[in-house]
């Protein structure tokens, strides 16, 4: 009773490959999030697990049903765009009374019971009369909502549904949105490019560049053991710091010919890329003669603050958080130094570190 | 105009107060308003509003074959026609004729829009086959019918003969010559009106249809219920349009039918070209002019209060 995609691809030309080989299985019940960047495919992953675009090669299964050749309609599931798709001629009611209308199959007295149901869960019920025009952003982002809450499919697909609001709006939409999936126990596939809303909202989450599914995982293991340079960069801001590295011995790397640090794992090859986070970097304030980086501009966060540096080799930038009580600007010269909690990446950017040395560290 | 204009100067302060204001205008404006507004003003006079006030003017006397007024006769000649049963019966045709015509261009407008929004390659060759009538002008497409409705050698005489069925005479019986006008009229219509829905259907966003794909909401449905909502402001738009352009239609009717046989084609613009240059009585043909152009005001005043309103949404 899950979602499960096989070898899915999807390709417009024999050249032009949108989407290559993506597996996954999406557990009933789950809140499984597809990220990636502009470009990547997660749309039209998403519209071929609705119906709207064909698939190319490979299966998907819907509860055990092989869907490929089903129209939406029979696929049991219900989809908010990212437009919202308003019917801007029917009011808030009988826009969340579409769908149960056109099937036909439901009874008046149930279509009514339905939709007030549906409203009343996303707080919209003195709307009910109202045309979309007459409703703020974050209202039609409720009708739209509503509309997938009284249709009662079991799967509900979103394509990034909270792009069109604004920052504040969007982070209360977005809890709203995780508590009605845990409240109907929907399984929810929520596209966004978003990695914070990724982050904040997924059980799972599907890492999806170039085509390809880079990885997928919880959170924690997708911020913590990232299968390669792409997953550690998209996630977490400001970015990882990714700088070369060299083998000094086993123990000890010299990271950007700027400074040496002690690993607690094997080191495995004589060059490769080391990821650091920005909180896992140390600065200090020291004169020119040691410092390797300058300060190039400082952002306070009110708890923290961000800097950027430049590193004295290569050319190379580098962000750090650091307490903001700590007294930087611009120009100064620093030392910049690493804890052990570092990510090792090889030459093709696959992670190569040791996960036991990281969890434990 | 001019003569206000070059009298009314004003301080240069006093004008950029005046002009923060809004509307008043300076003596350099109205001089250059007047300029511009001069050339559309003369032609319009001349040509509309001239001939539409005289035309009123001489609706309300008798008048001698020259077309000179005589006698004032104030709404005498209106009264005549309403009682009338050869202008009733002018009426009626009209009316039948603009209903047709209008029904049947957006009906078929509709249906060949609907098909040919569908993404299907080579489809628009048919678009553009659809919306070639556009070009033609209306005296081609006359002898173009004409030739079509031949019973001899036309295309439909052909097409009875060969599938051995009796020919119809479409231009000596009345029942037929009507039809023959309004499909030639709807035929001539048919481009325009085809293009403006297309359009239309074309900028109902996808969204909409795949929201409703899911949904499960059929074809039909989608049409009835999504397509004719969001195209409605277009749909009474060009409804207008047409009606408007029907009640006008001159020359197919002069070219096929000349509104015969036995009037039966006799719509109200051909009756009053008849009666005005055929039997040179200008004072009955000027008030059924003005009585169509009272017809007509309406309609587009019709389109406009709805098209402010938006019709649906």
């Amino acid at each position: 009773m899950s979602t499960i995609l096989t070898n899915v691809s999807k390709s417009y030309d024999s050249d032009k490959t949108v989407l290559n080989d993506v597996t996954a299985e999406i557990q009933t019940g789950e809140f499984f999030v597809i990220v990636g960047p502009s470009g990547c495919g997660k749309s039209t992953l998403l519209r071929m697990i609705a119906g709207l675009t064909s698939i190319s090669e490979g299966e998907i299964h819907i509860d055990g049903q092989l869907v490929n050749d089903l129209p939406p309609k029979d696929r049991n599931l219900t989809m908010v765009f990212q437009s919202y798709a308003l019917f801007p001629f029917l009011s808030v009611w009988d826009n969340v009374a579409f769908g149960l209308k056109a099937r036909k199959s439901t009874s008046q007295s149930e279509i009514e019971e339905r939709v007030n149901e549906a409203l009343k869960m996303v707080n919209l019920e003195e709307l009910k009369d109202r045309k979309p025009r007459e409703l703020s952003g974050g209202q039609r982002q409720r009708v739209a909502l509503a509309r997938a809450v009284a249709s009662d499919a079991k799967i509900c697909l979103m394509d990034e549904p909270l792009s069109n609001l604004d920052a504040q709006l969007r982070i209360k939409m977005r809890q709203e949105i995780y508590a009605l999936q845990r409240k109907l126990g929907l399984t929810l596939i929520y596209v966004t490019h978003d990695q914070v809303e990724a982050m904040t909202m997924a059980d799972h989450i599907m890492v999806l560049h170039d085509s390809q599914v880079q990885q997928i995982g919880t959170p924690t293991e997708i911020y913590k053991h990232p299968a390669n340079e792409f997953v550690a960069s998209f996630f977490g801001v400001p970015p990882i710091n990714l700088l070369p590295a060299t083998k000094i011995n086993d123990q000890t790397i010299k990271v950007n010919d700027d400074f040496e640090m002690s690993i607690n794992q094997q080191v495995p090859e004589s060059e490769f890329q080391v990821g650091i986070r920005p909180n896992e970097l140390m600065l200090e304030k020291v004169d020119e003669l040691t410092a390797n980086a300058t300060v190039k501009s400082v952002e306070f966060l009110g708890d923290e603050k961000i800097v950027y540096a430049k590193m004295a080799h290569n050319d190379l930038e580098i962000a750090a958080i650091v307490a903001s009580d700590a007294e930087f600007k611009a120009y100064d010269t620093i030392l910049v130094s690493a804890t052990e909690k570092v990510l090792l990446f090889n030459h093709e950017g696959v992670n190569i570190t040791q996960m036991e040395a990281v969890v434990n560290a | 105009m001019l003569k206000t204009s070059t009298t009314d100067v004003v301080p240069e302060k006093n004008v950029q107060a005046k002009q923060r204001h809004g509307f008043r205008l300076t003596a350099k404006d109205k001089y250059f308003a007047s300029i511009f507004l001069g050339p559309s003003i003369l032609i319009l006079g001349l040509f509309v509003f001239y001939p539409m006030f005289k035309t009123l003017y001489i609706s309300m006397f008798l008048t001698n074959t020259l077309g000179k007024t005589t006698v004032y006769v104030g709404f005498q000649n209106y009264a005549k026609l309403i009682t009338s049963p050869d202008f009733i019966s002018s009426m009626w045709v009209t009316f039948i004729y603009v209903l047709a015509v209008t029904v049947l261009t957006i009906a078929l407008g509709l249906l060949l829009a609907n098909l040919s929004s569908q993404k299907l390659p080579g489809i628009s060759i048919f678009r553009t086959l659809y919306s070639v009538t556009m070009g033609v002008s209306v005296a081609v497409a006359a002898i173009f019918w004409l030739f079509i409705f031949n019973p001899s050698t036309g295309f439909f005489a052909l097409l009875s003969n060969w599938l051995n069925l009796p020919v119809v005479n479409w231009l000596t019986s009345p029942t037929n010559a009507m039809w023959a006008v309004i499909i030639t009229t709807v035929w001539m219509h048919l481009g325009f009106t085809f293009l403006i829905l297309l359009g239309a259907i074309e900028s109902v966003p996808s969204t909409l249809y795949e929201a409703a794909d899911v949904e499960g909401a059929s074809p039909r449905y989608q049409f009835f219920h999504i397509t004719i909502p969001m195209i409605s402001p277009t749909l009474f738009f060009v409804s207008t349009i047409t009606i408007i352009d029907a009640f006008k239609s001159f020359g197919l009717i002069d070219l096929i039918t000349k509104g015969g046989p036995t009037n039966a084609t006799n719509m109200l613009v051909y009756r009053i070209y008849k009666d005005a240059f055929y039997s040179g009585n200008y004072a009955k043909s000027s008030a059924e002019a003005i009585i169509l152009t009272v017809i007509i005001a309406f309609f587009t005043l019709l389109q406009f209060k709805f098209l402010e309103k938006k019709v649906n949404y």
